[in-house]
């Protein structure tokens, strides 16, 4: 391929505005050139032979002439195996090994491989004159927990014939390992990686299914009340400090997938530190490992370079779909997408176009839905099943979810976890608003029961709105049960403590068993003669059950807790 | 590199353009008027077109003026000299001291890789319980504090300035009265804290551009004594200014503006900023304290609200006190498991059953009759107030713990504070029993 060059004619910001020669392909990558080091950018906008170049790097010390390398290949990321427990920056630099390289900070214009040359048991699935086309297996190596699939490179057309494959053995990622030939005989040398344009959807699969069966996130007001399936999408809108990043970290601990990829994405880089130096520690449960062997991080916060904000997310959501090729359900967390879209709305501002509103691009709502729509459950060529599920949260302009990129989201997601500043600040968390959230999925405990807990919740709120009207001696004995019911609820149930050791994630069979024990106190018919005997009650069952909560599922603590709470029914009869 | 050009070709508020090339985007130059020289740094190329942001602002800047690029950037000097002196905004001594040219290192540096940083675990002592007990200042943190025109933000920086544990304060006053940079200056120096502090102050009479280079230098200079094993605490006061003098540069050079007339990338830029903030391996760290007046109360105005997203947390400074909603430590989990047990539990329940009392005073206020729950509320929310929210309380933070359970005692029953049976067991005062 015939490599283009050109000179920079131009500086404003992060855009850079290059001449060029020969043809150029819009999302190609360039190199800026100054001295020793390159400046990676990405074309954005072609008029007659003058390219807008977005620079994923601060552009100071730019000067009017410096050349400029094109690459001929668009934005991708290296698949392959050993992405897991990586670290990356927006352009999948491993930022550990940066690190080393560079110490504290972060470098202008060094890029890394983004995998490791490392050794790994190679298992060959194909053998010579099979016809494999892209997205086929033709090896397996075990990489941590999984078996992770080599398989023909994503951008192949057509069909190939193994012309080579090595024996079973050890070899490094980027041996060649198979050799193809296309029906014109070309040949074709594969190594365990290939890269993949982060822009494009991957679209191997035979067909797209509905999402149905719950993804868990050990989170009770989540599992019980506003169910994610597999597969499925969901946001969560926000004002600062009501809890967004602590509520994505403790789903990224808890949920039942076999993969999270955290993209965090504009947002503090402390939060992703505390995710770097706990998740090597944590032990997942379900599988006896450190937390860290099911997890990528691509962390591009608020302080590096906005263009590399603005590929991040694509990057997460490639590696996403790469595994998601192997039948795995991969979980992909983004926080926050506002901060993608204000990425977006810089650039625009650059380029000059037409703001729409907020001076967001007139495209953000495309951009937002071509984004989640790469989630879904689907049936592999191979019969596999393997699921995307993306959760995203937004960080809304003044806590207001009229704003432009709440609402280009909800339009696209299966389930809305709106938090509440009322809610935090009164310290009352996971601080999703149970009253406006929804679902479109279906969770773990039945419909029908849900929507009973749904109007306990809905009746005690308004009778909370009435009594701030007409007090609460103005209110019925019935209705302050019904106020003291929701209350209840809300607190020992909606509510849980993401430091407590055990109230941090609750499993479904406990949320089961806990919330049957709840509907038989809703349905039980109670009569009382004051509004302080009703005080009284609730305050002693809130007890009761908060420190319920506090012990292990099963144990003799837990048994006792749950019989003084079976004798307080009991005195209630 | 040192040719002088002499004809500028157009100028716009503080922006001026020459033709020129060669010249690097970010480069330094100097501009000579007839009886003044300015420093001014290169904003946008366009072709051989060059613009360049005075630092002393346009007004009297004529087409014939001389422009000299110097090759490099903004840069400051950050020898151990530098303490107990104050700058302006481009670097100059303010103090009538010779000026400083050893050691200069390049402002607004790249950021710190999130690989290298470490968690923060270190709390900063204040003696002011609604940060001690309530919302733990922790090294390396980067907390605004929001207010209002009016409130006593600056004697509360400069307390907390006197008080904390740390080795070195850096002071980045923008727009500041020149009354409160009085003020900074003497308090400093009456509590002997001047020869460990340097400032760096643009005063609302200085010129605007200056206004923006100020946290610039600031953070600079931490991140230099940080990286050198000092503990570095920096108050910013007011990040508000800083931010309208951005929104008053991006319009002049006809950017579209996003949000009330901020500039798209005003999130971006606050951050970058903020991010300056570090806990270094091995070596210091720099914790920033921002005073940021909201406009008009709002905290949905942009500067409060894109701030808030970038900080781990807020004070909210109303009536002089520190309010309990709303304020919020983020890393306060990272340093309260190791102070004492019962420290998160008492800060929850607490707050809670003071927006309980809120709720009371309010039904109150509505003429209803209260109830006996109320009455305990409100009897509590008095004590609170007194108590823990006057901010000229100053007491050690195991004293504020031992004083929580003490109003708690006096105000209720053990099961109406909602906190769990083992802690009420420990701790609940002896001669009230449970």
């Amino acid at each position: 391929m015939t490599r283009n060059t050109g000179r920079v004619l131009g500086v404003n910001g992060n855009m850079v505005n290059v001449e060029f020669d020969g043809a150029i392909a819009k999302n190609e990558v360039g190199y800026i050139r100054q001295g020793d080091i390159r400046l990676k950018g990405e074309v954005i906008r072609i008029n007659g032979n003058i390219a807008a170049l977005q620079v994923f790097e601060m552009t100071g010390g730019i000067v009017v002439g410096d050349e400029v390398e094109f690459t001929g290949e668009m934005l991708s990321v290296e698949l392959g195996p050993g992405l897991l427990t990586q670290i990356y920056d927006g352009l999948q630099n491993p930022l550990p090994e940066l690190a080393r390289q560079c110490g504290f900070f972060l470098q202008r214009g060094v890029y890394l491989q983004a995998l490791p040359n490392l050794d790994w048991e190679f298992t060959p699935t194909v053998s010579v004159g099979d016809i494999v086309k892209a997205g086929d297996t033709i090896a397996t190596v075990p990489e941590g927990l999984f078996t992770h699939q080599i398989m023909v490179p994503f951008d192949l057309v057509g069909s190939f014939t193994v012309t080579s494959i090595n024996k079973a053995g050890t070899y490094k990622t980027r041996d060649i390992i198979c050799t193809i030939e296309d029906s014109k005989k070309k040949k074709i040398e594969l190594s365990m990686v290939f890269s993949w344009p982060v822009k494009k959807a991957i679209q191997l699969y035979s067909e797209r299914l509905r999402p149905v069966e719950p993804m868990t996130t050990k989170i009770r007001i989540i599992d019980t009340l506003l169910p994610v399936a597999k597969g499925g999408t969901y946001c969560t809108p926000g004002p600062f400090g009501a809890g967004k990043t602590v509520l994505q970290h403790a789903t990224s601990r808890n949920a039942e997938v076999d993969i999270v990829i955290i993209a965090a994405c504009g947002e503090r880089a402390g939060e992703v530190v505390e995710i770097l130096k706990e998740f090597p520690e944590l032990i997942d449960p379900k599988t006896g490992r450190s937390l860290m062997e099911r997890t990528i991080i691509i962390c591009n916060t608020s302080s590096m370079p906005v263009a590399s904000r603005e590929a991040s997310v694509y990057t997460a959501v490639t590696i996403a779909e790469y595994y998601r090729q192997m039948g795995l359900d991969i979980l992909l967390l983004a926080d926050s997408t506002s901060r993608w879209a204000q990425a977006m709305r810089e650039m625009s501002g650059r380029l000059e176009e037409i703001p729409g509103e907020e001076a967001f691009p007139a495209y953000l709502e495309s951009r937002i839905a071509e984004f989640y729509e790469r989630a879904g459950i689907v049936r592999l060529h191979d019969g596999k099943i393997g699921s995307v599920t993306i959760g995203g949260t937004v960080s809304p302009a003044g806590g207001n979810f009229e704003e432009p990129v709440t609402q280009a989201t909800l339009k696209v997601v299966g389930a809305f976890h709106g938090l509440s500043r009322e809610r935090s600040d009164a310290r009352k968390y996971p601080a999703i608003d149970p009253l406006t959230s929804w679902s479109k999925y279906t969770g773990i405990i039945k419909q029908s029961d849900v929507e009973q807990m749904r109007r306990v919740l809905h009746g005690s709120h308004e009778v909370n709105q009435m009594m701030k009207v007409v007090g609460e001696e103005g209110t019925s004995v019935n209705d302050y049960v019904t106020y003291q019911m929701g209350e209840l609820l809300d607190s020992c149930y909606l509510q849980q403590n993401t430091f407590d050791p055990i109230d941090t994630s609750v499993a479904p069979e406990r949320q089961k068993h806990v919330f049957a024990k709840l509907r038989h106190l809703m349905n039980m018919p109670l009569t009382f003669e004051t509004k302080s005997d009703v005080r009284r009650v609730f305050n002693n069952l809130r007890q009761l059950l908060l420190d319920w909560n506090n012990t292990l599922w099963e144990s003799d603590e837990f048994k006792a807790a749950e019989a003084a709470l079976d004798e307080a029914f009991k005195a209630l009869m | 590199m040192q040719k002088i050009y002499s004809k500028i070709e157009s100028i716009v508020g503080n922006v001026i353009t020459v033709r020129a090339k060669g010249v690097a985007n970010g480069e330094l130059a100097v501009v000579a008027s007839a009886g003044s020289t300015s420093f001014a740094n290169v904003i946008k190329l366009d072709g051989d077109l060059v613009s360049l942001q005075i630092f002393s602002g346009a007004t009297g800047t004529s087409t014939g003026d001389h422009v000299r690029f110097l090759g490099n950037p903004m840069r400051v000097s950050s020898s151990p000299n530098l303490l107990g002196r104050v700058f302006d905004g481009t670097g100059s001594p303010r103090d009538n001291k010779p000026e400083l040219k050893e050691e200069m290192i390049d402002i607004g540096g790249p950021s710190v890789n999130p690989a290298k940083r470490i968690i923060p675990r270190n709390m900063i002592r204040t003696g002011i319980p609604m940060i001690d007990l309530f919302n733990t200042l922790v090294e390396s943190q980067k907390l605004p504090i929001f207010s209002v025109s009016g409130e006593p933000y600056n004697e509360l920086l400069a307390r907390i300035a006197l008080q904390a544990e740390v080795d070195l304060i850096i002071l980045g006053g923008m727009g500041l009265k020149y009354d409160d940079y009085l003020y900074f200056k003497d308090t400093l120096e009456e509590g002997g804290a001047m020869n460990r502090t340097i400032m760096f102050v643009h005063t609302a009479s200085d010129p605007t551009v200056e206004c923006m280079l100020v946290p610039d230098m600031a953070l600079a200079v931490a991140e230099k004594f940080a990286l050198e094993g000092k503990k570095v605490l920096v108050l910013l006061t007011d990040m508000t200014n800083f931010a309208d003098a951005m929104k008053e540069m991006a319009i002049t050079m006809d950017q579209v503006p996003s949000n009330r007339g901020y500039p798209g990338d005003l999130y971006t830029q606050l951050a970058s900023r903020y991010e300056k903030a570090v806990d270094f391996e091995g070596a210091g760290s720099v914790t920033i304290l921002a005073a940021t007046t909201m406009p008009g109360d709002d905290v949905t105005h942009p500067i409060p609200d894109n701030t808030g997203y970038i900080t781990e947390g807020q004070y909210y400074l109303k009536g002089g006190r520190i309010e309990p909603f709303g304020s919020l430590s983020r890393l306060k989990q990272q340093v309260n498991s190791a102070t004492r047990d019962d420290h998160r539990a008492l800060m929850d329940g607490m707050i809670r059953l003071y927006a309980s009392f809120k709720e009371a005073l309010e039904k109150q206020s509505m003429g209803f009759m209260m109830s006996e729950w109320d009455e305990k509320l409100l009897k509590y929310g008095a004590l609170f107030e007194e108590k823990m929210m006057d901010l000229s309380v100053n007491i050690p933070l195991e004293r504020a713990l031992d004083l929580g359970w003490e109003i708690l005692g006096d105000c209720f029953e053990p099961n109406e504070t909602g906190l769990r049976s083992d802690l009420i067991r420990a701790r609940w005062p002896k001669h009230l029993g449970e």
